[in-house]
């Protein structure tokens, strides 16, 4: 019952509320709403999710709820060029597992982890459609096919 | 199309354009307008054409001449040799992984040859952000005909009669549904078009989405005339940006020609589509998770009856078809009911895509007649085995279908014969396994995606399937016993038996089915403790022959853990008590002298 | 009505459309075992979200085995619920949901009372295959004022969700998660402490497992039993009487008045005395606001609002302070009976008997969770001493009746003690839904139009409807009285107070269904509505028993006012007797 301090800049609050207006504040928009903010903010703080409980009139616990049911949506923040492994069958079989094992080897990191100086963040996903190219891995906006183990530390690079 | 002599149709599907066809397409233009050939020849970015392992994909019309793998800097050849001089560039045509022979024309393809395209009608032929192009291939005829020379019972009755089934997984007759929806009596009634295509390794309702989205909004229509809705949705995977990007497109140019919105076509009916966003969760592909997941809620499927015809989106009727089952729809209508249901076999009419993937040489996708066997599909159409290797297995209907065999190649391909032989047509995806692939693992991987995506409602699904997943790793990791099998029946059929809905009912398929073709595997794994496909790390054991080896040390330098000994020219030596399978020793011995055993 | 022919296990049955296997089952005498699904008929409350699986049936003519809580009967069916098919389905479903539930039934609150404890003994289930690795899904226990979580035990029943969504509308737990590690948690898997719950505890009335359970204070209340220094004193609940028996054995709806007071006392307590008594107080302080009131408001003050709320519920007041703060003007002032008791006890009757407050200890005996939390609210406590010490429900009471091997079948009748345990019939009826607004209509009426009320049993206020309404004739004023029971059937009234729509002068509110009788501290129904409707028949039987009814003519009372407070809402009763509301909704701070 305690009151809860939710602390947000001026701007965000009202770039919440303008994505709610945006989808009339309509309860059944929560899912769209989330994704609004999610590409705005890159990830789904508390705070957001308390923002958006009230300007819908669903409860927060809902909203939470809602967030930890879609693989989609993360209350994490992203590094600046997230990386993601298909795991996808198609990927999977032809040994996106291992890329993805040079990847944590390389990075240091485990699966939904962030690199210490926020530069890279490692998730998995399921099938991304585009099992030609299998295994994918895709590093931002950017899709790297037919990638293996020995590839990862090329591809980091990039980014360097 | 008449303006232009020549056409250069870009592949700009989520695989191809992943591998910078757009790129492909800007300096084709670039290398074009350069030549002053802007007014002769045209480049169009098409939807799929389901060749997607060999993309990017360029196809030459009329010339009907397929080029693949194109990368960006092969614009200028191709613009210079074979658009300019009319000379084929040999070195970017298909060459066929078994005969080794070189092929430009892609009717000559095996891969094309077998194929009836009738829900691809599109893919790979039109530009899908121009509604012209789909127009010019009779589209918007179908609801034309529907609104105005069909009675709704009429468009039904040819639905019916045409003998469609559900293309999204169960195989439910769609004419049947869309009667049950017309019957009920509502204010108001939905339509919603299911792309949350969640199954890894299908892709092909993703395809039409990119390629044809038109087919798609014009059998919404036509199905809203027909039982009386006049919303539809469209509720489709956020991870689909490229389809979400067509379909705003193609609503919004449905609109500006009076073909969705208000009073369609000057006869009274409206119709207008709305878009929702999955989140990503695959259980809703399941009608009525899929409804709650679009009311702003969990995506948690709820006890049927209520069917959504009876009670759906909002508690109002709703039919739920997915995306093949509406693209087929138009051509259906237009070309009627008995020309659809003389395609395909007795009770599984009409043709299926499937999504080709794995250790296959052609992997894309490919539209057949329903009938078509699994040796066709594998063998002719998708050009065998890779790097020919032996085929194991093929797991059709993704996580939830399981896994089919040598045995069952020629058997043909229908909604019932896939159940029959203990798998499923699902979606339509089909992951070819060579014999490199351990089926216990494969279970295992299958069972470690359901368990990622049980919502959690029910027990069985929620925890069984964990229980089956503990047990299939423990047998990998070579801590299984006999007894184990039995259990993994039992839990497996309990989990069909007693889920809430079709994800836990079908889910041990996997199991069931490797259980079933592979019990030799199973009992190698808990028995002999050994992986016959070599996959099983633990069960694996790195050892040097001592008559290759030549004492290199090589080996003994790259393993991470030392646990190869051994003096300089003298016979190495691996401690399996230390090894951890890396495998680094192998890939570095220049002498072939490790193997594994 | 049109009804549907089945057979089930060979025998046929007729059943209304729409009746589930389940329950036509019932109608022949075969007893499915069910474990998520539970209903309270009467209160229109069902939880079905077939999650379980152990229901399940075999039906004819389907490729899967039917959850029978959720699959309607059709005509001709043909049901068969025990086949082998059927029971090893059950039995393997069943060591799925054991295989991930702790073993720690030896020290488990609900031991005893647990659902999957009896089911598990009623499938017969002694062994759980492959126990030895199979991961559990846990974790982080959670202990608030009044509710324990410990979510281990959590078999995703859904029964506390729907009670805090569909029924309460609190909002204060929703599934999260997904697959193995879903569960029924507060937003961001926080304490409840930081959450919309009000603490009304009716999740924990309806777990079936250890995963909510309340705080338990029975230790607290012995130590002070056994520090001699301490004189300790209880307060008994009116609820508690009409439920405690059921503990013991005894049918529901047995009034264990007397044999409840004699266990008090043998259990240590110095002085039992009688929470009815402060509800008689209560009355006549909320009696008198409410005629201030409207009075006020009847010459046309427009200061005086209408319609007043009853104050008395704690689990209503966290309510409406976090979801209708802009309200907190409307409720009555009047502190709940619990504290009352307490501010009188450690003032007039601290005094009486010599004692300093820091050593006299107040226990209460409560139907309710939030009671435990109310105690422990900052403005109830003077310099850190609280009015009301311990609150332990009347669960707890009947564990620690057992604890000390005391039979309560076997018990003589007692009596409260004086000054604080005499009572009216008025106080008595607190205990149910409308027994508050009918108590001070029995008071405002006497009071209001200086007549000597004809009839006392307003049964027009009575029932279990969610939502009720009557007007009561004042003499030729209409009183228009609204009673609202659950918190979402409050919230209804709320919205229309907040909107100006509301045309009620005086509204009751009552956060459990059924009112404190169905209150989260009493012993578990396990989804029998009839045992609360038996807990309030034997309420209106002790009024009716009473020889005073009306809690203005309390002699106890009477003098209370004349020794100590003066008059009801004197400065002196202001300040003992009355309290102030606070805006717990949510603050967004911006950040600069």
């Amino acid at each position: 019952m305690s009151t809860i301090k939710i602390e947000l800049r001026n701007e965000d609050v009202a770039k919440i509320k303008e994505i709610c207006t945006s989808f009339k504040n309509d309860p059944q928009e929560l899912i769209n709403v989330l994704h609004s903010c999610q590409e705005h903010f890159g990830y789904l703080p508390a705070e957001v999710q308390e923002v958006v409980s009230g300007e819908l009139g669903v409860p927060v616990a809902k909203v939470y709820g809602v967030v930890t049911f879609y693989s989609f949506f993360t209350m994490t923040p992203k590094g600046k060029h997230p990386i993601s492994i298909c795991l996808g069958t198609a990927c999977y079989v032809r040994g996106a597992e291992k890329v993805l094992d040079e990847f944590k080897k390389e990075l240091g990191l485990n699966v939904g982890q962030v690199t210490k100086d926020n530069k890279f963040s490692l998730s998995s996903l399921r099938c991304v459609g585009a099992c030609g190219l299998a295994p994918v891995v895709l590093v931002g906006e950017k899709t790297y096919g037919r990638v293996a183990p020995d590839d990862v530390r090329n591809i980091l690079k990039e980014y360097e | 199309m008449s303006k232009y002599s020549i056409h250069l149709l870009v592949c700009g599907g989520t695989s191809c354009h992943s591998a910078e066809s757009d790129v492909v397409v800007c300096n084709l233009r670039d290398e074009i307008e350069a030549k002053g050939l802007s007014d002769k020849v045209q480049v169009i970015t098409t939807g799929c054409f389901g060749f997607c392992g060999k993309g990017p994909i360029v196809k030459v019309m009329p010339d009907n001449i397929i080029y693949v793998q194109v990368k960006p800097e092969d614009a200028q050849t191709i613009v210079e040799e074979h658009v300019v001089k009319g000379r084929k560039v040999e070195r970017l045509l298909y060459r066929d992984p078994k005969s080794n022979e070189i092929i430009g024309d892609s009717k000559h393809m095996s891969v094309f040859k077998k194929q009836l395209r009738i829900v691809l009608r599109n893919c790979g032929v039109i530009n899908p952000e121009n509604i012209d192009e789909y127009i010019a291939r009779d589209g918007y005829q179908a609801l034309g005909k529907a609104l105005t020379e069909m009675k709704p019972e009429q468009v039904i009755k040819v639905v019916k009669d045409s003998g469609q089934r559900g293309r999204g997984g169960a195989g439910f007759p769609t004419g049947l549904k869309w009667e049950i929806a017309s019957k009920n009596k509502a204010d108001q009634k939905y339509v919603v078009c299911n792309a949350d295509e969640g199954d890894p390794g299908a892709f092909m309702d993703r395809s039409v989405l990119e390629g044809d989205p038109h087919s798609v909004l014009e059998a919404m229509a036509i199905c809203g005339y027909s039982i009386g809705a006049s919303e539809g949705l469209i509720y489709v995977r956020a991870e689909y940006p490229m389809a979400i990007h067509r379909l705003k497109i193609a609503i919004n140019q449905a609109h500006e020609y009076g073909l969705l919105g208000k009073d369609i076509l000057g006869t009274g009916f409206n119709f207008d589509i709305t878009l929702r966003y999955g989140a990503g969760a695959f259980v809703c592909g399941e009608e009525t998770a899929l409804i709650h997941s679009m009311e702003g809620l969990r995506g948690e499927p709820t006890i049927k009856p209520p069917f959504p015809a009876q009670s759906g989106y909002l508690g109002k009727p709703t039919n739920v078809n997915n995306v093949e089952t509406f693209a087929a729809i138009p051509v259906i209508i237009l070309k009627g009911a008995e020309w659809f249901s003389k395609i395909g076999t007795e009770k599984s009419k009409g043709t299926k895509v499937f999504a080709l993937a794995g250790k296959i040489n052609n992997v894309g996708l490919i539209e057949v007649p329903m009938g078509t066997t699994l040796r066709e599909i594998i063998f002719q159409i998708g050009g065998g085995i890779r790097n020919g290797k032996k085929f194991k297995a093929v797991q059709t209907g993704g996580p939830s279908g399981g896994c089919l065999t040598e045995k069952h190649l020629d058997m043909p391909i229908d909604f019932d014969n896939l159940i029959a032989a203990g798998s499923m047509m699902g979606s339509g995806g089909m992951i070819v396994m060579d014999e490199d692939n351990c089926m216990v693992s494969v279970a295992k991987f299958f069972l470690d995606f359901t368990v990622d995506e049980s919502c959690g409602k029910c027990a069985p699904c929620r925890i069984g399937n964990k229980r089956l997943h503990e047990l299939l790793a423990r047998i990998c990791d070579g801590k299984g016993i006999p007894e184990d099998l039995d259990r993994l029946r039992n839990m497996s059929q309990v989990i069909k038996d007693t889920s809430l809905c079709g994800l836990g009912q079908s889910s041990p398929n996997p199991v069931l089915s490797t259980l079933d073709n592979f019990m030799n595997e199973y009992e190698a794994h808990v028995k002999d403790k050994k992986c016959p496909a070599g996959e099983c790390k633990n069960l694996m054991e790195y050892v040097i022959n001592a008559e290759n080896c030549v004492g290199c040390t090589a080996c003994a330098r790259v393993c991470p853990v030392n646990a190869i000994s051994g003096q300089r020219k003298e016979v190495h030596h691996i401690d399996p008590a230390i090894c951890i399978k890396c495998g680094a020793c192998k890939e570095k011995c220049k002498f072939d002298a490790i193997f594994i055993r | 009505m049109e009804t549907i022919k089945l057979t089930i296990d060979n025998k046929e049955v007729e059943v209304p459309n729409g009746t589930t296997i389940q329950k036509a089952a019932k109608k022949l005498g075969i007893d499915i075992p069910i474990l998520c699904y539970m209903e309270l008929k009467d209160m229109n409350i069902e939880n079905k979200p077939g999650g379980c699986r152990i229901c399940v049936v075999e039906v004819q003519k389907r490729r899967n085995l039917a959850p029978s809580c959720s699959t309607n009967c059709e005509e001709g069916m043909v049901v068969l619920t025990h086949t082998p098919r059927v029971l090893n389905a059950r039995r393997t479903v069943m060591e799925f949901i054991l295989s991930d539930h702790p073993k720690d039934c030896l020290v488990c609150a609900k031991s005893g009372n647990c659902e999957l404890q009896s089911m598990a003994h009623r499938l017969g289930i002694r062994d759980i295959p492959g126990q030895e690795y199979a991961a559990m899904s846990t974790y982080r226990k959670d202990f608030s004022p009044s509710i324990i979580r410990d979510l281990d035990k959590c078999i995703m029943c859904r029964r506390c969700e729907t009670m805090c969504n569909t029924v309460q509308t609190v909002g204060a737990l929703s599934a999260v998660n997904r697959g193995f590690m879903a569960a029924v948690a507060p937003a961001f898997e926080q304490n409840l402490e930081f959450s919309t719950c009000t603490y009304c505890g009716q999740c924990v009335a309806v777990c079936p497992t250890g995963a909510l359970t309340e705080v338990n204070h029975v230790p607290n209340v012995l130590r002070a039993l056994a520090d001699p220094t301490k004189t300790v004193i209880v307060q008994t609940a009116p609820a508690v009487r009409a439920a405690l028996g059921e503990m013991f054995g005894m049918k529901p709806g047995t009034l264990v008045t007397g044999k409840m007071v004699t266990a008090l006392r043998s259990l240590g307590f110095d002085y039992i005395f009688d929470t009815d008594f402060a509800a008689d107080l209560t009355i006549m302080e909320e009696g008198t606001e409410l005629l201030d009131r409207l009075n006020r408001h009847l010459k046309g003050d427009k200061t005086a609002r209408m319609p007043i709320l009853t104050s008395c519920c704690p689990g209503w007041v966290n309510f409406f302070e976090e979801y209708f703060p802009d309200l907190k003007e409307v409720p009555s002032t009047a502190k709940s009976p619990q504290q009352m008791f307490g501010a009188i006890a450690k003032t007039y009757f601290a005094d009486k008997i010599k004692v300093d407050r820091k050593d006299l200890v107040v226990v209460s005996i409560m139907p309710c969770l939030a009671k435990k939390y109310e105690c422990q609210r900052e403005e109830f406590s003077t310099e850190g001493n609280r009015d009301v010490d311990f609150s332990i429900s009347t669960r707890e009471l009947g564990e620690f009746i057992k604890q000390a091997n005391i039979d309560l079948n076997n018990l003589q009748e007692g009596e409260f003690d004086d000054p604080l345990g005499e009572s009216t019939g008025a106080g008595v009826i607190f205990g149910t839904t409308g027994g508050v607004i009918e108590a001070a209509v029995r008071t405002a009426y006497e009071l209001q139009t200086g007549k000597k009320l004809e009839r006392l049993d307003f049964t027009e206020l009575r029932g279990f409807e969610g939502v009720r309404s009557a007007t009561i004739d004042f003499n030729g004023l209409p009183i228009n009285i609204g009673i609202a029971h659950g918190l979402g059937n409050a919230r209804k009234l709320l919205d229309d107070v907040r909107s100006g729509k509301s045309q009620f002068h005086a509204i009751e509110v009552m956060a459990c269904p059924g009112g404190c009788i169905g209150g989260g501290g009493q012993p578990l129904h396990h989804g029998d509505s009839e045992i609360i409707k038996a807990r309030a028949a034997a309420i209106y039987a002790e009024d009716k028993s009473k020889p005073i009814r009306k809690s203005h003519e309390n002699p106890f009372i009477i003098k209370l006012y004349k020794e100590f407070l003066g008059k009801p809402n004197s400065e002196k009763a202001h300040h003992l007797l009355h309290t102030k509301y606070f805006d717990k909704k949510k603050k967004i701070i911006v950040k600069q």
